[in-house]
Protein backbone atom coordinates (compact mmCIF):
# COMPACT_ATOMS: atom_id res chain seq x y z
CA UNK A 1 0.00 0.00 0.00
CA UNK A 2 2.52 2.34 1.10
CA UNK A 3 4.91 1.55 -1.36
CA UNK A 4 2.09 1.68 -3.85
CA UNK A 5 1.60 5.37 -3.05
CA UNK A 6 5.26 6.01 -3.30
CA UNK A 7 5.25 5.00 -6.54
CA UNK A 8 3.20 6.88 -7.52
CA UNK A 9 4.43 10.05 -6.19
CA UNK A 10 8.17 9.14 -7.62
CA UNK A 11 6.41 8.52 -11.01
CA UNK A 12 4.87 12.30 -10.97
CA UNK A 13 7.83 13.57 -9.64
CA UNK A 14 9.52 12.10 -12.55
CA UNK A 15 7.44 13.84 -14.86
CA UNK A 16 7.42 16.95 -13.08
CA UNK A 17 10.94 17.22 -14.69
CA UNK A 18 12.28 18.83 -17.65
CA UNK A 19 13.23 17.28 -20.49
CA UNK A 20 16.19 15.79 -20.06
CA UNK A 21 16.72 14.78 -23.45
CA UNK A 22 17.55 17.56 -25.05
CA UNK A 23 20.64 18.67 -22.82
CA UNK A 24 24.19 17.07 -23.68
CA UNK A 25 25.09 17.63 -20.27
CA UNK A 26 21.98 15.73 -18.66
CA UNK A 27 23.43 12.66 -21.32
CA UNK A 28 26.22 12.84 -18.96
CA UNK A 29 25.09 13.15 -16.25
CA UNK A 30 22.61 10.78 -16.70
CA UNK A 31 25.59 8.43 -17.25
CA UNK A 32 27.84 9.35 -14.34
CA UNK A 33 24.84 8.55 -12.10
CA UNK A 34 24.01 5.22 -14.34
CA UNK A 35 27.74 4.61 -13.40
CA UNK A 36 28.15 5.32 -9.92
CA UNK A 37 24.85 3.47 -9.18
CA UNK A 38 25.57 0.27 -10.40
CA UNK A 39 28.77 0.44 -8.07
CA UNK A 40 26.96 0.39 -5.03
CA UNK A 41 24.20 -1.99 -6.28
CA UNK A 42 27.07 -4.21 -6.90
CA UNK A 43 29.40 -3.56 -3.94
CA UNK A 44 25.40 -4.39 -1.84
CA UNK A 45 24.95 -7.42 -3.55
CA UNK A 46 28.30 -8.80 -2.98
CA UNK A 47 27.70 -10.08 0.44
CA UNK A 48 31.34 -11.82 0.74
CA UNK A 49 32.94 -8.65 -0.35
CA UNK A 50 30.69 -6.90 2.16
CA UNK A 51 32.14 -9.03 4.81
CA UNK A 52 35.64 -8.48 4.08
CA UNK A 53 35.40 -4.98 3.82
CA UNK A 54 34.18 -4.59 7.09
CA UNK A 55 37.01 -7.32 8.48
CA UNK A 56 39.81 -5.13 8.35
CA UNK A 57 38.67 -1.69 10.35
CA UNK A 58 37.44 -3.95 12.72
CA UNK A 59 40.42 -5.38 13.35
CA UNK A 60 42.34 -2.43 13.54
CA UNK A 61 39.72 -1.01 15.70
CA UNK A 62 39.05 -3.69 18.18
CA UNK A 63 42.36 -5.52 18.36
CA UNK A 64 44.75 -2.49 17.97
CA UNK A 65 42.95 0.59 18.98
CA UNK A 66 41.62 -1.72 22.55
CA UNK A 67 45.06 -3.13 23.42
CA UNK A 68 46.97 0.32 22.34
CA UNK A 69 44.32 2.10 24.62
CA UNK A 70 44.33 -0.75 27.10
CA UNK A 71 48.87 -0.36 27.20
CA UNK A 72 49.36 3.34 26.44
CA UNK A 73 46.02 4.97 26.98
CA UNK A 74 47.26 6.50 29.92
CA UNK A 75 50.18 8.09 29.05
CA UNK A 76 49.30 9.53 26.20
CA UNK A 77 46.47 11.76 27.96
CA UNK A 78 43.79 10.89 25.75
CA UNK A 79 41.53 7.73 24.48
CA UNK A 80 43.65 6.03 22.37
CA UNK A 81 40.80 3.99 21.01
CA UNK A 82 38.72 7.23 19.91
CA UNK A 83 41.59 7.91 18.16
CA UNK A 84 42.30 4.94 16.26
CA UNK A 85 38.47 4.87 15.68
CA UNK A 86 38.68 8.34 13.95
CA UNK A 87 41.88 7.38 11.99
CA UNK A 88 40.95 4.44 10.47
CA UNK A 89 37.18 6.00 9.35
CA UNK A 90 39.35 8.15 7.25
CA UNK A 91 42.04 5.59 6.06
CA UNK A 92 38.76 3.19 4.84
CA UNK A 93 36.71 6.01 3.17
CA UNK A 94 39.91 6.66 1.36
CA UNK A 95 41.58 3.65 0.58
CA UNK A 96 38.27 1.62 -0.50
CA UNK A 97 37.38 4.72 -2.74
CA UNK A 98 41.15 4.61 -4.13
CA UNK A 99 41.24 0.58 -4.50
CA UNK A 100 37.76 1.23 -6.14
CA UNK A 101 38.81 3.35 -8.84
CA UNK A 102 41.77 1.50 -9.52
CA UNK A 103 39.78 -1.46 -10.12
CA UNK A 104 38.76 0.32 -13.74
CA UNK A 105 41.79 -1.57 -15.40
CA UNK A 106 40.42 -4.79 -14.79
CA UNK A 107 37.41 -3.67 -15.36
CA UNK A 108 38.19 -2.55 -18.79
CA UNK A 109 38.09 -6.47 -19.65
CA UNK A 110 35.57 -7.68 -17.92
CA UNK A 111 31.66 -7.56 -16.77
CA UNK A 112 29.90 -4.82 -17.64
CA UNK A 113 32.65 -2.31 -17.91
CA UNK A 114 33.99 -3.02 -20.98
CA UNK A 115 30.19 -1.64 -22.46
CA UNK A 116 30.73 1.21 -20.59
CA UNK A 117 33.65 1.95 -22.50
CA UNK A 118 32.31 1.71 -25.90
CA UNK A 119 29.42 4.09 -24.53
CA UNK A 120 28.77 6.87 -26.31
CA UNK A 121 30.18 9.12 -23.34
CA UNK A 122 32.96 11.38 -22.22
CA UNK A 123 36.14 9.49 -20.67
CA UNK A 124 35.70 12.45 -17.98
CA UNK A 125 32.23 11.20 -16.90
CA UNK A 126 33.66 7.31 -16.63
CA UNK A 127 36.00 8.62 -14.11
CA UNK A 128 33.65 10.96 -12.55
CA UNK A 129 30.74 8.11 -12.11
CA UNK A 130 33.49 5.88 -11.19
CA UNK A 131 34.81 8.13 -8.14
CA UNK A 132 31.21 9.09 -7.31
CA UNK A 133 30.21 5.29 -7.29
CA UNK A 134 33.53 3.70 -5.00
CA UNK A 135 32.73 7.32 -2.83
CA UNK A 136 29.24 5.43 -1.98
CA UNK A 137 31.03 2.30 -1.55
CA UNK A 138 32.90 3.67 1.18
CA UNK A 139 30.52 5.49 2.68
CA UNK A 140 28.36 2.38 3.53
CA UNK A 141 31.33 1.04 4.67
CA UNK A 142 31.68 3.72 6.58
CA UNK A 143 28.13 3.42 8.52
CA UNK A 144 29.49 -0.14 9.44
CA UNK A 145 32.09 1.00 11.23
CA UNK A 146 30.75 3.52 12.94
CA UNK A 147 28.02 1.47 14.44
CA UNK A 148 30.77 -0.74 15.35
CA UNK A 149 32.60 2.05 17.28
CA UNK A 150 29.26 3.06 18.36
CA UNK A 151 29.26 -0.76 20.02
CA UNK A 152 32.47 -0.13 21.73
CA UNK A 153 31.14 3.12 23.19
CA UNK A 154 33.27 5.16 21.27
CA UNK A 155 31.09 8.26 22.22
CA UNK A 156 29.44 10.09 19.01
CA UNK A 157 26.63 12.79 19.59
CA UNK A 158 24.11 13.38 16.41
CA UNK A 159 25.45 16.63 15.67
CA UNK A 160 28.96 15.14 15.38
CA UNK A 161 27.54 12.44 13.55
CA UNK A 162 26.26 15.02 11.16
CA UNK A 163 28.98 17.40 11.00
CA UNK A 164 31.38 14.17 10.00
CA UNK A 165 29.24 13.05 6.99
CA UNK A 166 31.12 16.18 4.78
CA UNK A 167 34.69 15.44 6.10
CA UNK A 168 33.59 11.49 5.45
CA UNK A 169 32.73 12.54 1.51
CA UNK A 170 35.88 14.79 0.88
CA UNK A 171 38.39 12.25 1.99
CA UNK A 172 36.41 9.93 -0.20
CA UNK A 173 36.96 12.25 -3.18
CA UNK A 174 40.80 12.60 -2.16
CA UNK A 175 40.87 8.72 -2.39
CA UNK A 176 39.51 9.07 -5.81
CA UNK A 177 41.51 11.15 -7.30
CA UNK A 178 44.58 9.90 -5.91
CA UNK A 179 42.72 6.66 -7.37
CA UNK A 180 42.82 7.72 -10.86
CA UNK A 181 46.41 9.21 -10.48
CA UNK A 182 47.67 5.57 -9.55
CA UNK A 183 45.55 3.78 -12.46
CA UNK A 184 47.50 6.87 -15.16
CA UNK A 185 50.36 5.48 -14.81
CA UNK A 186 50.34 1.47 -14.16
CA UNK A 187 49.74 -0.80 -17.04
CA UNK A 188 47.93 -3.94 -15.69
CA UNK A 189 46.07 -4.91 -12.91
CA UNK A 190 48.67 -7.34 -11.82
CA UNK A 191 51.04 -4.07 -11.56
CA UNK A 192 48.03 -2.61 -9.89
CA UNK A 193 47.93 -5.05 -7.19
CA UNK A 194 51.46 -5.49 -6.56
CA UNK A 195 51.90 -1.18 -6.40
CA UNK A 196 49.01 -0.50 -4.39
CA UNK A 197 50.11 -1.57 -1.20
CA UNK A 198 53.33 0.11 -1.48
CA UNK A 199 51.18 2.93 -2.22
CA UNK A 200 48.75 2.35 0.11
CA UNK A 201 50.57 1.20 3.51
CA UNK A 202 53.32 3.91 4.09
CA UNK A 203 50.24 6.53 3.94
CA UNK A 204 48.79 4.71 6.79
CA UNK A 205 51.41 5.26 9.00
CA UNK A 206 52.47 8.31 7.86
CA UNK A 207 49.62 9.58 8.27
CA UNK A 208 48.74 8.64 11.48
CA UNK A 209 45.77 6.73 11.13
CA UNK A 210 46.61 4.40 14.23
CA UNK A 211 49.75 6.01 15.37
CA UNK A 212 49.99 9.28 16.47
CA UNK A 213 52.68 11.53 14.94
CA UNK A 214 52.68 14.65 16.66
CA UNK A 215 56.10 14.39 17.52
CA UNK A 216 58.30 13.13 14.40
CA UNK A 217 62.18 13.07 13.27
CA UNK A 218 62.46 15.48 10.71
CA UNK A 219 62.46 13.23 7.90
CA UNK A 220 59.44 11.63 9.04
CA UNK A 221 57.62 14.53 9.68
CA UNK A 222 58.63 16.14 6.02
CA UNK A 223 57.39 12.16 4.39
CA UNK A 224 54.18 12.51 6.10
CA UNK A 225 53.35 16.20 5.36
CA UNK A 226 53.66 15.34 2.08
CA UNK A 227 51.06 12.05 2.20
CA UNK A 228 47.64 12.91 0.68
CA UNK A 229 45.79 10.88 3.61
CA UNK A 230 47.43 12.94 6.21
CA UNK A 231 44.87 15.75 5.38
CA UNK A 232 41.83 13.47 5.26
CA UNK A 233 42.54 12.06 8.56
CA UNK A 234 43.40 14.85 10.24
CA UNK A 235 39.98 16.80 8.56
CA UNK A 236 38.15 13.55 10.26
CA UNK A 237 39.42 14.40 13.59
CA UNK A 238 39.20 18.26 13.66
CA UNK A 239 35.96 17.53 13.01
CA UNK A 240 35.30 15.02 15.26
CA UNK A 241 37.56 16.32 18.89
CA UNK A 242 35.96 19.95 18.15
CA UNK A 243 35.66 21.60 21.06
CA UNK A 244 36.86 18.80 23.33
CA UNK A 245 39.78 18.94 25.77
CA UNK A 246 41.65 16.44 23.68
CA UNK A 247 41.80 18.47 20.26
CA UNK A 248 45.39 19.81 20.66
CA UNK A 249 46.95 16.38 21.67
CA UNK A 250 45.08 14.80 18.72
CA UNK A 251 44.69 17.63 15.85
CA UNK A 252 47.56 18.34 13.59
CA UNK A 253 46.35 20.98 11.74
CA UNK A 254 43.43 23.42 11.36
CA UNK A 255 40.25 22.29 9.27
CA UNK A 256 40.85 25.26 6.67
CA UNK A 257 45.10 23.84 6.38
CA UNK A 258 43.50 20.89 6.09
CA UNK A 259 40.66 21.61 3.18
CA UNK A 260 43.17 23.87 1.48
CA UNK A 261 45.96 21.16 1.35
CA UNK A 262 43.19 18.46 0.33
CA UNK A 263 41.80 20.65 -2.52
CA UNK A 264 45.68 21.53 -4.00
CA UNK A 265 46.09 17.46 -3.71
CA UNK A 266 42.47 16.50 -5.39
CA UNK A 267 43.11 19.29 -8.13
CA UNK A 268 46.55 18.16 -9.08
CA UNK A 269 45.74 14.19 -9.04
CA UNK A 270 42.45 14.48 -11.01
CA UNK A 271 43.77 16.84 -13.53
CA UNK A 272 46.81 15.20 -14.13
CA UNK A 273 45.54 11.61 -13.56
CA UNK A 274 42.54 11.92 -15.90
CA UNK A 275 44.62 13.72 -18.46
CA UNK A 276 47.02 10.40 -18.36
CA UNK A 277 44.25 8.25 -18.38
CA UNK A 278 42.36 9.50 -21.15
CA UNK A 279 45.57 9.63 -23.69
CA UNK A 280 46.54 6.24 -22.59
CA UNK A 281 43.01 4.18 -22.96
CA UNK A 282 43.47 3.94 -26.56
CA UNK A 283 47.26 3.95 -27.29
CA UNK A 284 48.28 0.37 -26.75
CA UNK B 1 24.06 -0.35 -51.63
CA UNK B 2 25.95 2.49 -49.76
CA UNK B 3 28.85 1.14 -47.20
CA UNK B 4 29.04 1.33 -43.85
CA UNK B 5 32.71 0.46 -42.99
CA UNK B 6 35.18 1.16 -45.14
CA UNK B 7 38.76 0.49 -43.83
CA UNK B 8 41.84 1.82 -45.48
CA UNK B 9 45.25 0.96 -45.52
CA UNK B 10 44.83 0.18 -41.52
CA UNK B 11 47.86 -0.41 -40.04
CA UNK B 12 48.76 -0.93 -35.68
CA UNK B 13 51.47 -1.51 -34.15
CA UNK B 14 51.32 -1.82 -30.03
CA UNK B 15 54.13 -0.23 -28.36
CA UNK B 16 57.09 -1.93 -27.56
CA UNK B 17 56.18 -4.06 -30.51
CA UNK B 18 58.48 -4.96 -33.70
CA UNK B 19 55.67 -6.08 -36.04
CA UNK B 20 52.46 -5.00 -37.14
CA UNK B 21 49.76 -6.78 -35.48
CA UNK B 22 47.46 -5.27 -38.62
CA UNK B 23 49.34 -4.77 -41.43
CA UNK B 24 47.64 -3.14 -44.18
CA UNK B 25 44.24 -4.14 -44.35
CA UNK B 26 41.41 -2.32 -46.80
CA UNK B 27 38.00 -3.96 -47.11
CA UNK B 28 35.08 -2.27 -46.47
CA UNK B 29 31.27 -3.03 -45.54
CA UNK B 30 27.90 -2.86 -47.30
CA UNK B 31 24.77 -1.68 -45.29
CA UNK B 32 22.90 -5.04 -44.17
CA UNK B 33 25.81 -7.29 -45.21
CA UNK B 34 26.57 -10.27 -42.90
CA UNK B 35 30.75 -9.87 -43.07
CA UNK B 36 33.29 -12.13 -41.27
CA UNK B 37 36.30 -11.82 -40.63
CA UNK B 38 38.44 -14.84 -39.94
CA UNK B 39 41.78 -15.62 -38.95
CA UNK B 40 43.55 -18.31 -36.55
CA UNK B 41 44.29 -17.12 -33.61
CA UNK B 42 46.42 -14.25 -33.10
CA UNK B 43 46.04 -12.88 -36.62
CA UNK B 44 45.18 -9.47 -35.76
CA UNK B 45 41.41 -10.18 -35.86
CA UNK B 46 40.42 -8.48 -32.53
CA UNK B 47 42.96 -5.65 -32.87
CA UNK B 48 41.27 -4.94 -35.89
CA UNK B 49 37.42 -5.03 -34.63
CA UNK B 50 39.12 -3.19 -30.94
CA UNK B 51 39.89 -0.14 -33.87
CA UNK B 52 36.64 -0.49 -35.79
CA UNK B 53 34.76 0.04 -32.44
CA UNK B 54 36.89 2.92 -31.21
CA UNK B 55 38.57 1.17 -28.19
CA UNK B 56 42.05 1.23 -29.52
CA UNK B 57 43.79 3.91 -31.42
CA UNK B 58 45.16 2.74 -34.86
CA UNK B 59 48.93 3.78 -36.16
CA UNK B 60 47.83 4.95 -39.32
CA UNK B 61 44.86 4.11 -41.91
CA UNK B 62 41.30 5.83 -42.91
CA UNK B 63 38.11 4.08 -40.97
CA UNK B 64 35.10 5.15 -41.47
CA UNK B 65 32.17 3.66 -39.46
CA UNK B 66 28.44 4.28 -40.92
CA UNK B 67 29.97 7.83 -42.35
CA UNK B 68 31.53 9.16 -39.06
CA UNK B 69 35.67 8.44 -38.87
CA UNK B 70 36.47 6.78 -35.93
CA UNK B 71 39.35 8.63 -34.57
CA UNK B 72 37.69 12.13 -34.88
CA UNK B 73 33.82 11.55 -34.18
CA UNK B 74 34.53 7.93 -32.06
CA UNK B 75 31.18 9.27 -29.89
CA UNK B 76 28.88 9.09 -33.38
CA UNK B 77 30.83 6.04 -33.87
CA UNK B 78 29.64 4.67 -30.22
CA UNK B 79 26.23 5.49 -30.81
CA UNK B 80 25.91 3.60 -34.36
CA UNK B 81 27.10 0.44 -33.46
CA UNK B 82 26.33 -2.28 -30.99
CA UNK B 83 28.94 -4.89 -29.35
CA UNK B 84 29.47 -8.17 -28.40
CA UNK B 85 32.45 -9.29 -26.72
CA UNK B 86 34.99 -11.93 -26.62
CA UNK B 87 34.25 -11.77 -23.21
CA UNK B 88 30.93 -11.68 -21.13
CA UNK B 89 30.14 -8.40 -20.58
CA UNK B 90 27.46 -8.55 -18.07
CA UNK B 91 27.51 -8.00 -14.34
CA UNK B 92 26.62 -11.13 -12.65
CA UNK B 93 25.18 -10.01 -9.38
CA UNK B 94 22.33 -7.22 -11.43
CA UNK B 95 19.52 -9.01 -12.84
CA UNK B 96 18.82 -8.99 -16.60
CA UNK B 97 16.59 -6.30 -16.44
CA UNK B 98 19.29 -4.34 -14.76
CA UNK B 99 22.03 -4.85 -17.25
CA UNK B 100 19.69 -3.96 -19.87
CA UNK B 101 18.39 -0.98 -18.16
CA UNK B 102 22.26 0.34 -17.39
CA UNK B 103 23.01 -0.31 -20.84
CA UNK B 104 19.85 1.88 -21.64
CA UNK B 105 20.38 4.45 -19.51
CA UNK B 106 24.39 4.48 -20.69
CA UNK B 107 23.26 5.57 -24.25
CA UNK B 108 20.94 8.15 -22.81
CA UNK B 109 17.64 6.22 -24.62
CA UNK B 110 16.13 6.80 -21.17
CA UNK B 111 16.79 8.66 -18.66
CA UNK B 112 18.09 7.18 -15.25
CA UNK B 113 16.01 5.70 -12.40
CA UNK B 114 16.92 3.39 -9.86
CA UNK B 115 14.16 0.52 -10.42
CA UNK B 116 12.02 -0.77 -13.10
CA UNK B 117 8.69 0.69 -11.94
CA UNK B 118 10.20 3.81 -12.45
CA UNK B 119 11.53 3.84 -15.83
CA UNK B 120 8.97 5.06 -18.72
CA UNK B 121 6.31 3.22 -20.63
CA UNK B 122 8.24 2.60 -23.55
CA UNK B 123 11.22 0.98 -22.25
CA UNK B 124 9.01 -1.24 -20.00
CA UNK B 125 7.61 -2.63 -22.91
CA UNK B 126 10.50 -2.61 -25.34
CA UNK B 127 12.39 -4.75 -22.31
CA UNK B 128 9.11 -7.03 -22.07
CA UNK B 129 9.00 -7.71 -25.74
CA UNK B 130 12.45 -8.63 -25.99
CA UNK B 131 12.30 -10.77 -23.37
CA UNK B 132 9.32 -12.51 -24.53
CA UNK B 133 11.27 -12.88 -27.91
CA UNK B 134 14.15 -14.65 -25.89
CA UNK B 135 11.56 -16.73 -23.75
CA UNK B 136 13.47 -15.00 -20.83
CA UNK B 137 10.18 -13.46 -19.26
CA UNK B 138 10.38 -15.30 -16.22
CA UNK B 139 13.54 -14.81 -15.38
CA UNK B 140 14.02 -11.08 -16.38
CA UNK B 141 14.28 -9.79 -12.92
CA UNK B 142 16.43 -13.24 -11.87
CA UNK B 143 20.76 -11.65 -11.15
CA UNK B 144 22.18 -12.99 -14.30
CA UNK B 145 24.31 -15.73 -12.17
CA UNK B 146 21.51 -17.64 -12.52
CA UNK B 147 21.81 -17.85 -16.26
CA UNK B 148 23.06 -20.66 -18.89
CA UNK B 149 26.20 -19.28 -20.78
CA UNK B 150 23.62 -19.48 -23.97
CA UNK B 151 21.00 -17.01 -22.17
CA UNK B 152 23.76 -14.81 -21.39
CA UNK B 153 24.90 -14.64 -24.62
CA UNK B 154 21.61 -13.68 -25.85
CA UNK B 155 20.78 -10.85 -23.57
CA UNK B 156 24.12 -9.59 -24.47
CA UNK B 157 22.37 -9.51 -27.74
CA UNK B 158 19.40 -7.75 -26.74
CA UNK B 159 21.00 -5.34 -24.69
CA UNK B 160 23.18 -4.43 -27.69
CA UNK B 161 19.89 -3.58 -29.92
CA UNK B 162 18.53 -1.23 -27.55
CA UNK B 163 19.98 1.47 -29.32
CA UNK B 164 18.81 -0.41 -32.53
CA UNK B 165 22.82 0.03 -33.99
CA UNK B 166 23.64 0.21 -37.70
CA UNK B 167 26.20 -2.02 -37.23
CA UNK B 168 26.47 -5.10 -34.61
CA UNK B 169 30.24 -6.42 -34.11
CA UNK B 170 30.40 -9.70 -32.26
CA UNK B 171 34.15 -10.72 -31.65
CA UNK B 172 34.04 -14.59 -31.73
CA UNK B 173 30.69 -14.86 -29.67
CA UNK B 174 30.64 -18.61 -29.56
CA UNK B 175 33.59 -18.98 -27.12
CA UNK B 176 32.85 -21.19 -24.41
CA UNK B 177 29.27 -22.08 -25.66
CA UNK B 178 28.08 -25.71 -25.66
CA UNK B 179 27.34 -27.00 -29.56
CA UNK B 180 23.34 -26.33 -28.71
CA UNK B 181 23.93 -22.98 -27.40
CA UNK B 182 25.93 -22.05 -30.82
CA UNK B 183 23.45 -23.49 -32.80
CA UNK B 184 20.76 -20.93 -31.09
CA UNK B 185 22.84 -18.31 -31.08
CA UNK B 186 23.63 -18.47 -35.09
CA UNK B 187 19.41 -19.00 -35.14
CA UNK B 188 18.72 -15.59 -33.48
CA UNK B 189 21.26 -13.68 -35.05
CA UNK B 190 19.59 -14.45 -38.45
CA UNK B 191 16.25 -13.42 -36.78
CA UNK B 192 17.99 -10.43 -36.01
CA UNK B 193 18.93 -9.43 -39.00
CA UNK B 194 16.05 -10.75 -41.00
CA UNK B 195 13.99 -8.76 -38.51
CA UNK B 196 16.04 -5.05 -37.90
CA UNK B 197 18.40 -4.97 -41.12
CA UNK B 198 21.39 -4.92 -38.98
CA UNK B 199 25.01 -5.31 -40.34
CA UNK B 200 26.97 -7.65 -38.69
CA UNK B 201 30.35 -8.02 -38.19
CA UNK B 202 31.88 -11.02 -36.71
CA UNK B 203 35.28 -12.67 -35.98
CA UNK B 204 35.78 -15.75 -35.56
CA UNK B 205 38.12 -18.65 -36.15
CA UNK B 206 35.45 -20.74 -37.16
CA UNK B 207 35.31 -21.84 -40.65
CA UNK B 208 31.59 -22.90 -40.16
CA UNK B 209 30.64 -20.42 -38.67
CA UNK B 210 31.44 -17.83 -41.33
CA UNK B 211 30.29 -20.02 -44.11
CA UNK B 212 26.55 -18.44 -43.77
CA UNK B 213 28.22 -14.83 -44.17
CA UNK B 214 27.90 -13.06 -47.22
CA UNK B 215 31.18 -11.88 -47.62
CA UNK B 216 34.52 -14.07 -45.62
CA UNK B 217 37.67 -11.79 -45.00
CA UNK B 218 40.67 -14.51 -44.45
CA UNK B 219 43.40 -12.45 -42.24
CA UNK B 220 46.94 -14.06 -40.88
CA UNK B 221 49.49 -12.41 -39.81
CA UNK B 222 47.62 -8.90 -39.64
CA UNK B 223 47.20 -9.41 -43.84
CA UNK B 224 44.62 -10.35 -46.25
CA UNK B 225 44.34 -14.20 -46.97
CA UNK B 226 41.65 -14.04 -48.90
CA UNK B 227 38.56 -12.41 -49.49
CA UNK B 228 35.34 -12.90 -51.17
CA UNK B 229 32.11 -14.55 -50.93
CA UNK B 230 32.10 -18.04 -49.56
CA UNK B 231 31.88 -19.51 -53.10
CA UNK B 232 35.30 -17.16 -54.09
CA UNK B 233 36.75 -17.93 -51.11
CA UNK B 234 36.30 -21.88 -51.90
CA UNK B 235 37.90 -21.41 -55.09
CA UNK B 236 40.46 -19.31 -54.85
CA UNK B 237 41.25 -21.59 -51.34
CA UNK B 238 40.98 -24.83 -53.24
CA UNK B 239 43.20 -26.51 -55.27
CA UNK B 240 41.78 -30.09 -56.59
CA UNK B 241 44.42 -32.52 -58.13
CA UNK B 242 45.67 -35.88 -58.95
CA UNK B 243 48.37 -37.47 -57.30
CA UNK B 244 49.34 -40.18 -59.56
CA UNK B 245 52.14 -42.45 -60.05
CA UNK B 246 53.28 -45.27 -62.75
CA UNK B 247 56.39 -48.22 -63.60
CA UNK B 248 57.49 -46.27 -67.03
CA UNK B 249 56.97 -42.36 -66.15
CA UNK B 250 58.67 -41.52 -69.94
CA UNK B 251 55.17 -42.97 -70.98
CA UNK B 252 53.47 -40.78 -68.76
CA UNK B 253 54.62 -38.14 -69.35
CA UNK B 254 54.29 -37.83 -73.33
CA UNK B 255 51.11 -38.95 -72.83
CA UNK B 256 50.26 -35.94 -70.63
CA UNK B 257 51.87 -33.39 -73.01
CA UNK B 258 50.27 -34.97 -75.70
CA UNK B 259 46.68 -34.57 -74.14
CA UNK B 260 47.15 -31.31 -73.19
CA UNK B 261 47.36 -31.86 -69.65
CA UNK B 262 48.98 -29.47 -66.93
CA UNK B 263 51.19 -31.54 -64.26
CA UNK B 264 54.56 -31.21 -62.78
CA UNK B 265 56.23 -33.91 -61.23
CA UNK B 266 57.98 -33.85 -57.53
CA UNK B 267 57.92 -37.80 -56.05
CA UNK B 268 54.54 -38.24 -58.04
CA UNK B 269 52.81 -36.65 -61.21
CA UNK B 270 50.77 -34.22 -59.80
CA UNK B 271 48.09 -33.07 -62.25
CA UNK B 272 45.92 -29.91 -61.97
CA UNK B 273 42.28 -30.81 -62.30
CA UNK B 274 41.93 -27.28 -63.90
CA UNK B 275 37.93 -27.16 -64.56
CA UNK B 276 37.16 -31.15 -65.87
CA UNK B 277 36.63 -33.55 -63.33
CA UNK B 278 39.03 -36.34 -62.08
CA UNK B 279 37.17 -38.91 -63.87
CA UNK B 280 37.61 -37.72 -67.52
CA UNK B 281 40.92 -37.05 -66.91
CA UNK B 282 41.68 -40.77 -65.35
CA UNK B 283 39.47 -41.96 -67.76
CA UNK B 284 41.52 -40.37 -70.75
CA UNK B 285 44.78 -41.87 -69.32
CA UNK B 286 45.87 -45.43 -70.68
CA UNK B 287 49.07 -45.56 -69.18
CA UNK B 288 48.81 -48.38 -66.46
CA UNK B 289 48.89 -46.31 -62.70
CA UNK B 290 50.68 -47.07 -59.63
CA UNK B 291 49.27 -44.95 -57.49
CA UNK B 292 45.99 -42.64 -57.54
CA UNK B 293 44.72 -39.85 -54.94
CA UNK B 294 42.34 -37.50 -55.78
CA UNK B 295 43.22 -34.32 -53.51
CA UNK B 296 39.53 -32.74 -53.23
CA UNK B 297 39.45 -30.73 -50.11
CA UNK B 298 37.05 -29.13 -48.23
CA UNK B 299 36.45 -26.00 -47.49
CA UNK B 300 37.60 -26.19 -43.96
CA UNK B 301 40.33 -28.52 -44.95
CA UNK B 302 41.51 -26.11 -47.27
CA UNK B 303 41.82 -23.28 -44.61
CA UNK B 304 43.41 -25.60 -42.38
CA UNK B 305 45.78 -26.22 -44.79
CA UNK B 306 46.92 -22.68 -45.56
CA UNK B 307 46.74 -21.61 -41.83
CA UNK B 308 49.34 -24.45 -42.10
CA UNK B 309 51.40 -22.63 -44.93
CA UNK B 310 51.02 -19.31 -43.09
CA UNK B 311 52.23 -20.96 -39.85
CA UNK B 312 55.46 -22.55 -41.42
Amino acid sequence: MIRRALNVLAKRLVKSMPDWHSHEIMHELNAIITIAYRDLTKFLRDHPRLFISFVFPLLFIGVLGKTFDANLGSMAGFNFLTFVFTGVLAQVLFQSTASGVISLIEDRENDFSQAIFIAPISRYSIILGKILGESLVSLSQAIGIIIFGLILGIPLTLGTFFTLIPAAIIACFLGGAFGIFVLANLGTQRRANQIFPLVIFPQIFLAGAINPIKHLPPILFFLSRITPLTYAVDLVRNVYYAGTPEYSKTVLHGTITNLAVIILFFTAFLTLGTYFFVRNERNK
Amino acid sequence: MPRVIEVKNLVKRYRKADTNAVDNLSFSVDAGEFFALLGPNGAGKTTTISILTTTLAKTSGAITIAGFDVDRSASSVRKNIGVIFQQPSLDLNLTAEENVRLHANLYGLYPFRPTYVLMPEPYQKRVRELADVLGISDALFDPIKTFSGGMRRKLEIIRSLMHHPRILFLDEPTTGLDPVSRKNLWEYLRQVRNQERTTVFLTTHYLEEAEDADRICIIDHGKIVSLGTPAEIKKGLIEEYILMDVKDQKALRSELTHLGIEFSVADLFRVSLNGKTAYQIIKAIHTPLTVLKIHNPTLEEAYLEMIQREAE
